[in-house]
């Protein structure tokens, strides 16, 4: 009735600790490898519950002043304190948590998206690759935050501008990396197979290309979704990202710098939620990454 | 060798003509006009159409970028909606901050970052490589102000070993100049350190596996000859690759930096810029840093040739 991961794992057991028999499960065997990943999942997996059920867990309108309640401390009354205009900040942090988040996972879709159509027709159609790949190594060349900078603050500062500058930013290093995917894969066999017996060159995209870019693609997306966070937090806290009537962790903290010296709270908590969730997204990406790939865990 | 120097640096100038390109493109669809902007809230029509024709912004596209190219190529940027200034004049104020912090920055990131990453490999799996992971899991996921702020508060509030904020001119003595700068190295190296830490860990790694290295063992090389001569030469590639594409994250940092810090360079001139939505200077710093970027690859592929004799194109 032994599974066979579960019957590989107690055969390796002697080989690799001198105790016997603590192997357990399955289950047990995958934790003790992918420890930060589980680790980094349940973390992710609080912060995104207690954004989404922000209304639910004793929070207040995230905008309302209080004029008389101005910059306190953390209390029993106000479990983060409150801001320079009253507003409380557990209730700004969670909410605020909306955002990031909501601009992490887009940005992260978008641009896997938007690599993926691109760097599977780079790679496969010869002639598109060399226009393109020019043009797109002229917008890596400008660092992604700077670019993103510089598109927002063209447009008017919204979480859809940000959003799409930030995946803007983000596309041209996932074209390269699904570039790259593509022209090893169409030098194989049986995608030569495929070409001779006359599969249309779309369908030989679909089918035999892209399913194998995806294991990249995925471990990339979380990379992605965690940098996205950052720059989203970057673009707000120097006032070239979302409108201040949205709170996010990035904005609190800007608001919290002069007042940085005596209430330290104002920053402390949303940097800590901020950190926490990208810890945890790059411990995922980490972990998928040698799980889906074991040999580019060797390299990084 | 200088014949592949000329050859990569003129190979570079179709990325910068795009980089140029890209930018003007930016600043050309903006919405908003500079002239009705710089025409102030009081102003008739025809003036407007005055300014609009004095700075040229009734041609054509094509004109216009033209035009564009040109000043670029003599070195003008442009004037300041704001000031009235030319922005090469307002940049050139700011750079010596900027480039302290830059110049400083990567010194340390690569002075702490390439030995760890060495020892980190050639101690596997050991208490220094869980170290070294810990360092460099951390350096990708905490953002540079909330390093920045967490090295305020410990070290310039609660210790006072340094000041809390400013700059002072490298002119007034080398001492206030660093002691102002140390935390901001810190927090704006950390994502970079652990960038090249991975990268130099993963690098001497792959060497230590090689043949010449079980080679160099078996005639009886010590181990510190063995990393420093052979496995970190052989791993010098990969490590400069990403020394020169982590500049990506540093100018992006040195804006929040300068931010966090209040140290009056590049940054800080962008980012008021941003507030004011003083477009010139926009393009103009950001044109000033993807150059930077650009120019400190193309000395990373050149340092290839230094490395590995072998490469020669």
């Amino acid at each position: 009735m032994q599974s066979s991961t579960h019957a590989s794992a107690t055969e390796m057991a002697p080989a690799t600790s001198p105790e016997p028999e603590r192997v357990g499960s399955a289950w047990g065997l995958f934790l003790r490898h992918h420890g930060p990943m589980v680790f980094g999942a349940l973390v992710l997996a609080l912060i995104v519950a207690a954004a989404l059920l922000a209304p639910w867990l004793g929070t207040t309108d995230p905008q309302k002043l209080a004029p008389a309640a101005r910059l306190k401390l953390p209390s029993a009354q106000y479990w983060f304190g409150t801001d320079a205009l009253g507003r409380e900040l557990y209730s700004r942090v969670l909410y605020g948590g909306r955002v990031s988040l909501l601009v992490g996972f887009s940005v992260a879709a978008l641009a896997m998206f938007g690599g993926l159509v691109l760097g599977l027709l780079t790679g496969f159609f010869r002639q598109l690759d060399a226009v393109l790949m020019r043009v797109l190594e002229a917008f890596m060349a400008i660092p992604a935050i700077l670019l993103a900078i510089a598109l927002i603050a063209l447009t008017r500062a919204s979480v859809e501008n940000v959003i799409i500058a930030l995946a803007i930013a983000e596309t041209p290093r996932v074209t390269r990396l699904v570039r790259a995917v593509v022209l090893t894969l169409r030098e194989q066999t049986y995608v030569e197979a495929a070409i001779a017996i006359g599969t249309p060159p779309m369908l030989i995209l679909l089918r035999h290309i892209a399913p194998n870019a995806l294991a990249p693609l995925i471990v990339q997306g979380t990379f992605i979704c965690g940098s996205a966070i950052i720059s989203e937090s970057i673009l707000s806290f120097i006032g070239a990202g979302t409108p201040p009537s949205v709170p996010t962790w990035g904005s609190i903290i800007s608001e919290g710098r002069s007042y940085f010296q005596l209430f330290p709270n104002i920053i402390f908590f949303p940097a800590v939620f901020l950190s926490l969730t990208v810890l945890s997204i790059n411990l995922i990406g980490d972990g998928l990454r040698d799980l889906l790939d074991p040999r580019l865990s060797r390299e990084l | 060798m200088l014949a592949f120097i000329i050859r990569r640096l003129f190979g570079a100038i179709p990325v910068v003509a795009l980089v140029a390109l890209i930018i003007f493109c930016l600043l050309y669809f903006a919405p908003g006009d500079p002239a009705t902007i710089i025409a102030g809230d009081l102003a008739t029509p025809e003036e407007i159409d005055r300014i609009r024709v004095a700075l040229g912004l009734d041609q054509p596209f094509h004109v216009r970028l033209g035009i564009f190219l040109l000043n670029l190529v003599k070195g003008d940027l442009g004037t300041s909606i704001f000031s009235n200034l030319p922005v090469t004049h307002l940049i050139a104020q700011r750079l010596e901050p900027t480039f302290s912090l830059g110049v400083l920055t990567v010194l340390l990131s690569v002075v702490v970052a390439v030995p760890l990453g060495a020892l980190a490999a050639w101690r596997a799996r050991r208490a220094v490589d869980r170290l070294a992971l810990v360092v460099s899991v951390l350096g990708f996921s905490v953002p540079v102000f909330v390093v920045g702020y967490l090295l305020i508060w410990v070290f310039a509030i609660k210790l006072a070993w340094f000041p809390v904020q400013g700059y002072t001119p490298l002119s007034h003595g080398v001492g206030p100049w660093l002691s102002n700068l140390v935390l901001p190295t810190l927090s704006l190296g950390m994502v970079y350190i652990a960038l090249i830490t991975r990268i130099t860990r993963a690098g001497v790694l792959e060497v230590l596996s090689q043949d010449y290295i079980r080679t160099a063992r078996a005639k009886g090389m010590g181990d510190r000859v063995i990393i420093w001569r052979h496995a970190l030469r052989n791993a010098a590639v990969p490590i400069a690759t990403v020394v020169g594409i982590g500049v990506a994250l540093l100018l992006g940092g040195v804006v929040v930096t300068e931010t966090v810090f209040a140290i009056p360079g590049v940054g800080r001139l962008l980012v008021d810029a941003i507030l004011r939505r003083d477009y010139p200077i926009i393009q103009g710093v950001i044109l000033l840093l993807a150059g930077i970027y650009i120019i400190v690859n193309l000395c990373v592929d050149i340092s290839y040739a230094i490395f590995d004799p072998r490469i020669r194109y």
